[in-house]
């Protein structure tokens, strides 16, 4: 994929998404900029996940379009009409694209140091001389290196997600995806895992992230949106949204959060 | 003002205290109970001199019995993996969002599941009644190759064929019970990360699946050691067969029954031990 400095690495134009007769998404415009953390916020059922799901193609947007890096995400545009790419290309594309989950779904069947090297092995067709140097730079970057030969399910939750943090940056994408990183983790297991996210945030990664956290949206975002009934409601930086929300619908959920 | 010292120190049976078990004095009765029944059967087998111990120890290793014995290993052998691959493909085909592949496999499934194996190995065996002919080439198109039925499938063929298609109609339930058991979180992470998607399938879902997949597989090949012996009706000379074979000749019947009895309980025995340890293969990283 060639780079597209001038534009945003994540352009989303008019996304609509249903399940059934459950209109997800409605509409949802959203940019950006290389280098930028955006942490999107709301209620329950607002879309927040669907939104992140469409930005790496694991949903099919129903209309509108995603672009990442100034691509257009899952499809090739000819004349008016998208065709869908076929499979092939749609994962090499989401190779560019780290996301992490709230469940971690990390391979229980393989070892930690096997889980990070999976993709980079298989997907990218690096050589194993080259990827095993990185897992263990990556492993010390979220400091379980010792834990390199472990099974996850031996690790505590916190681990665990930071192994899957590790294992999303062992593509060296250009955009990290976070579903809610924290919702799974037992209280005090919540500050290493976003320790390491602010780690990223300040070296510079482009990420979005979903969450419940305000007081990590206010300490690690450059925008804050929030999101409600499938729509963007209001988005701006972390000062104008959290603490002068102008939609009632924002007021209302800072209220019951803060 | 000091609150008055509550705390006394542990007296000495506090520290030292025995636990005495609790006695089951019926558990013990029932014990004795299952010993002497027990001991009766061992005897009703031993000294019972119509079981003919010297005749089963004659022809447990008679090369006409062992070579039977690889018979009935070489069934099983083919049948479980021409069936579990057959099985596989069908497992995939169901769950293919493609109406018509899914159906098909619906269908081969209920088929081959609903029609008693003895009959499905007489149908095959006597394939040539319905057509004589068998030929290789392009569909509805001219023939490369052609052969007579009756060459091609002798009644070793007929067998694999019978038992291996039969199987597949239950491996097929048996992997796509698998597959389904995987965690939906797995296949997108794999999905997430770019995995190609044979590698989704053989390095994520399918391992994860063999968990579910050996004990229920292990039932059925364990099931078809013994099915195989079905197969005597095509007089293919498996196990079964030739113990009969053989108390034809000398009306030794019970004693070659009991030889085949032995070699089917080795044979079951080794494949429970098999399956042991590739249980605890695919169980890693699992507490």
């Amino acid at each position: 994929m060639t780079s597209h400095p001038g534009s945003p690495m994540v352009e989303l134009r008019g996304v609509h998404k249903s399940f059934g007769p459950l209109h997800v998404l409605r509409g949802v415009d959203l940019d950006v900029r290389r280098g930028e953390v955006l942490v999107i916020l709301g209620p329950s059922g607002s879309g927040k996940s669907t939104l992140l799901r469409t930005i790496n193609h694991l949903e099919k947007v129903d209309r509108g379009s995603v672009r990442v890096d100034g691509r257009l995400l899952g499809y090739r545009q000819v004349g008016g009409r998208l065709h869908e790419l076929p499979e092939r290309e749609v994962l090499r594309q989401r190779t560019q694209i780290g996301f992490v989950f709230q469940a971690f779904n990390l391979f229980p069947h393989l070892t930690v140091r096997q889980n990070l090297m999976e993709a980079p092995l298989s997907a990218q067709r690096r050589p194993r001389a080259e990827v095993g140097p990185l897992a263990e730079r990556l492993l010390d970057r979220v400091g379980l290196v010792d834990k390199a030969d472990a099974y996850p399910r031996t690790l505590s939750g916190g681990q665990q997600q930071r192994v899957a943090i590790a294992r999303a940056l062992a593509l060296e994408p250009k955009l990290l995806l976070f579903d809610e990183p924290t919702s799974a983790l037992d209280p005090e297991l919540v500050g290493e895992v976003l320790d390491v996210i602010k780690d990223l945030a300040r070296g510079g990664t482009t990420m979005i992230v979903v969450t419940h956290e305000v007081g990590f949206a206010r300490e690690v975002a450059d925008t804050v949106a929030f999101m409600d009934a499938g729509r963007v409601v209001e988005i701006g930086p972390p000062a104008q949204v959290l603490d002068g929300p102008r939609h009632e619908r924002t007021r209302a959920f800072l209220g019951k959060v803060l | 003002m000091t609150l008055p010292e509550v705390r006394t120190p542990p007296r000495q049976e506090e520290r030292a205290l025995e636990v005495v078990r609790a006695r089951h004095p019926l558990r013990w009765l029932a014990a004795a109970g299952v010993l002497v029944l027990l001991a009766m059967a061992a005897s009703a087998l031993i000294t019972n001199p119509a079981w003919e111990w010297d005749v089963v120890g004659q022809y447990l290793f008679a090369p006409s019995v062992v070579r039977s014995v690889l018979v009935t290993m070489e069934l099983t052998v083919m049948g479980i993996v021409l069936g579990f691959a057959l099985g596989t493909v069908l497992a995939l085909m169901r769950l293919s969002p493609n109406r018509l592949l899914s159906s098909v496999a619906w269908g081969y499934v209920w088929l081959f599941r609903s029609v008693p194996l003895i009959l499905q190995l007489l149908f095959w065996y006597n394939l040539a009644l319905l057509y004589p002919r068998l030929s290789v080439g392009v569909p509805f198109g001219p023939a490369f190759f052609d052969f007579g039925t009756m060459d091609l499938i002798a009644p070793l063929t007929a067998a694999v064929l019978g038992l291996a298609l039969h199987q597949a109609a239950y491996a097929a339930e048996i992997v796509r019970g698998g597959l389904l058991s995987v965690d939906p979180g797995q296949r997108e992470a794999a999905a997430a990360l770019g995995l190609p998607p044979a590698r989704r399938l053989f390095r994520i879902i399918l391992p994860q699946a063999m968990r579910t997949i050996v004990p229920n597989a292990g039932n059925e090949i364990i099931g078809l050691v013994k099915g195989t012996s079905v197969v005597y009706i095509m007089a293919l000379p498996e196990l079964f067969y030739q113990v009969q074979v053989i108390y034809n000749r000398n009306g030794r019947v019970m004693a070659l029954l009991l030889v085949a009895a032995i070699w089917y309980l080795i044979l079951t025995t080794a494949l429970s031990i098999v399956q042991h340890y590739v249980e605890r293969h695919y169980g890693r990283g699992r507490a």
